[in-house]
């Protein structure tokens, strides 16, 4: 099962505002790309050359937080009330 | 809405709700920022409660609590790529016999939050406090937005990603190596199938762990709890290790549900959420200071996580820190001094009461965790060594000994079992 097909299972409430910000000045150079495989949900995804993330199936896990040492994302939570609503947990 | 709280408590999970709850029955005013839709709402983990906290805050715990099952049963699974040894650990389940219950958060958390509401306390969902309010070097209150709530104390309940703790100076950044990556599946199966497939009866539950071929030998490991009509199955992982080794957890959680032995315990199951969530497993390593001048850290965001391979645990910490922490302030409110030589209370209290007397007694054990040969080669070893004795393929059988012996080359000599076995006594 894909990863997409699990979100689309979940239960998010979607903000207008984007939550995380990466800069892709700083991703260029970037061999690694650590972001692209830590993301659980693989919101990071590789698009002509540009680190794109999708903030809509972001489980709000962290992980890229500490990742990315190139300080090139910009983490925080959703505002208050969106973003994952997790109904098991 | 009133001037000034007495106390404000961020994050509506276990240890947030346990010192709001202890503070308003107390008869405190309290706030209780949530940034949840409701409580519970970011809040996941693998299944299962350990120690009698809950039942010491709740006296009706037992009969009005959402829990899932009572576990009874607790295995501990070594993994090759196909076999399996495993360890199975069953009991009558009692009351009062502290194997543990299983629960999930978005229920379990939600049921906290309304316990805390009928003692008295304001929880305030969809809030999000996002700074401290500060006056020299005292907190006096958090910020959300443009609104700032002033309060004599603050308690940091926000959980792994800490991020108040960092800005209020208690903590240094987080490291991937102090950190485990988990996701997890909630697969439905209908309860008549559950219990004849896990043997179960009644409220009976089963808690598993899995070491080996399921991280592809990195630290970490898997687990699968039994809910009442469903089941929770994930995978945990060291973060630096999924960094060093560019692995995807979400493939390993396919490669896992594939695996022989888990494949027919989630046969015909039907998958209704995926989450997931970072642990903080470095002890007292990563252990920011608990206390200042006006604040106080409690649960994950105070590292309140033990896990020595064979217990895991953190909720029940996470519980009594919050306890401990809201007797703190009301020992504070009483004196009308909430200074850092004041709320160093907090401290003798999780030392007094054994919190941090556990984490003491199994400091060594993140380090040994950290060696490769507990993932990468015993459990393959094991399994290799229980093929090999459990096997007839008609010719000469050996001695068990020279089996062992035989099994051991290329993989682990006896120099690495003594040091392994002398560490594990220390560490765990």
């Amino acid at each position: 099962m894909k990863v997409e097909d699990k979100l689309a299972l979940n239960k998010f409430e979607i903000d207008k505002e984007v939550h995380i910000l990466v800069d892709e000045k700083l991703c260029q150079d970037c061999d690694l790309k650590p972001c692209l495989y830590v993301c659980p949900a693989e919101c990071y995804q590789l698009r002509e050359n540009h680190v794109t993330f999708s903030y809509e199936g972001c489980l709000e896990c962290g992980s890229c937080r500490l990742a990315c040492d190139r300080l090139a994302i910009r983490w925080v939570y959703p505002r208050g009330g969106f973003g994952i609503c997790y109904q098991y947990g | 809405m009133m001037d000034k709280f007495d106390a404000i408590v961020v994050g509506a999970g276990p240890a947030g709700c346990a010192a709001a709850y202890t503070l308003a029955k107390a008869g405190l005013q309290v706030l209780v920022c949530e940034r949840g839709k409701y409580a519970g709402a970011k809040n996941m983990w693998g299944g299962a409660f350990f120690g009698p906290q809950m039942f010491e805050l709740f006296p009706d715990f037992a009969k009005e609590a959402p829990v899932e099952r009572f576990v009874n049963r607790h295995t501990i699974t070594l993994l090759d790529q196909e076999d399996a040894l495993t360890f199975d650990f069953r009991t009558p389940h009692s009351p009062g016999s502290h194997h543990g219950f299983i629960t999930l958060r978005a229920k379990f958390d939600r049921w906290m939050a309304e316990k805390v509401e009928q003692a008295g306390a304001i929880v305030a969902t969809s809030l999000q406090a996002d700074d401290l309010v500060r006056e020299g070097n005292f907190i006096k209150g958090v910020k959300a937005g443009t609104e700032e709530f002033p309060a004599d104390v603050v308690i940091l309940a926000e959980g792994v990603n800490s991020l108040l703790t960092e800005k209020g100076g208690l903590r240094k950044p987080d490291s991937a190596h102090d950190m485990k990556q988990g996701v997890k599946e909630v697969i439905r199966l209908p309860k008549e199938i559950l219990e004849e497939r896990f043997q179960l009866q009644g409220d009976e539950g089963v808690a598993m762990e899995f070491l080996g071929s399921c991280t592809q030998g990195l630290p970490g490991g898997g687990f699968l709890y039994t809910n009442r009509d469903s089941i929770s199955l994930g995978l945990v992982v060291q973060l630096s290790a999924v960094l060093e080794k560019r692995v995807k957890i979400s493939e390993l959680l396919e490669d896992f549900k594939k695996h022989p032995i888990i494949q027919p315990l989630i046969r015909k199951g039907e998958m209704v959420e995926y989450s997931a969530h970072l642990i903080p497993v470095s002890g007292l390593k990563m252990m920011p200071r608990l206390f200042s001048d006006g604040i106080l850290v409690v649960g994950d965001a105070a590292a309140l996580v033990l896990g020595t391979g064979l217990i895991l645990e953190g909720a029940n910490f996470s519980v009594a820190s919050g306890i401990a922490a809201a007797k703190t302030v009301i020992h504070a409110k009483e004196k009308g001094d909430f200074s850092q030589a004041a709320l160093q209370h907090y401290q003798k209290l999780l030392q007094g009461e054994g919190t941090l007397r556990d984490f003491e007694t199994f400091r060594r054990a993140p380090e040994f965790l950290e060696s490769e040969r507990i993932y990468a080669v015993y459990p393959q070893w094991a399994c290799g060594l229980a093929r090999k004795i459990f096997t007839n393929d008609g010719k000469p059988r050996r001695n068990t000994f020279q089996v062992l012996r035989e099994s051991m080359k290329g993989k682990v000599t006896l120099g690495n079992l003594i040091s392994d076995a002398l560490k594990a006594r220390k560490a765990i």
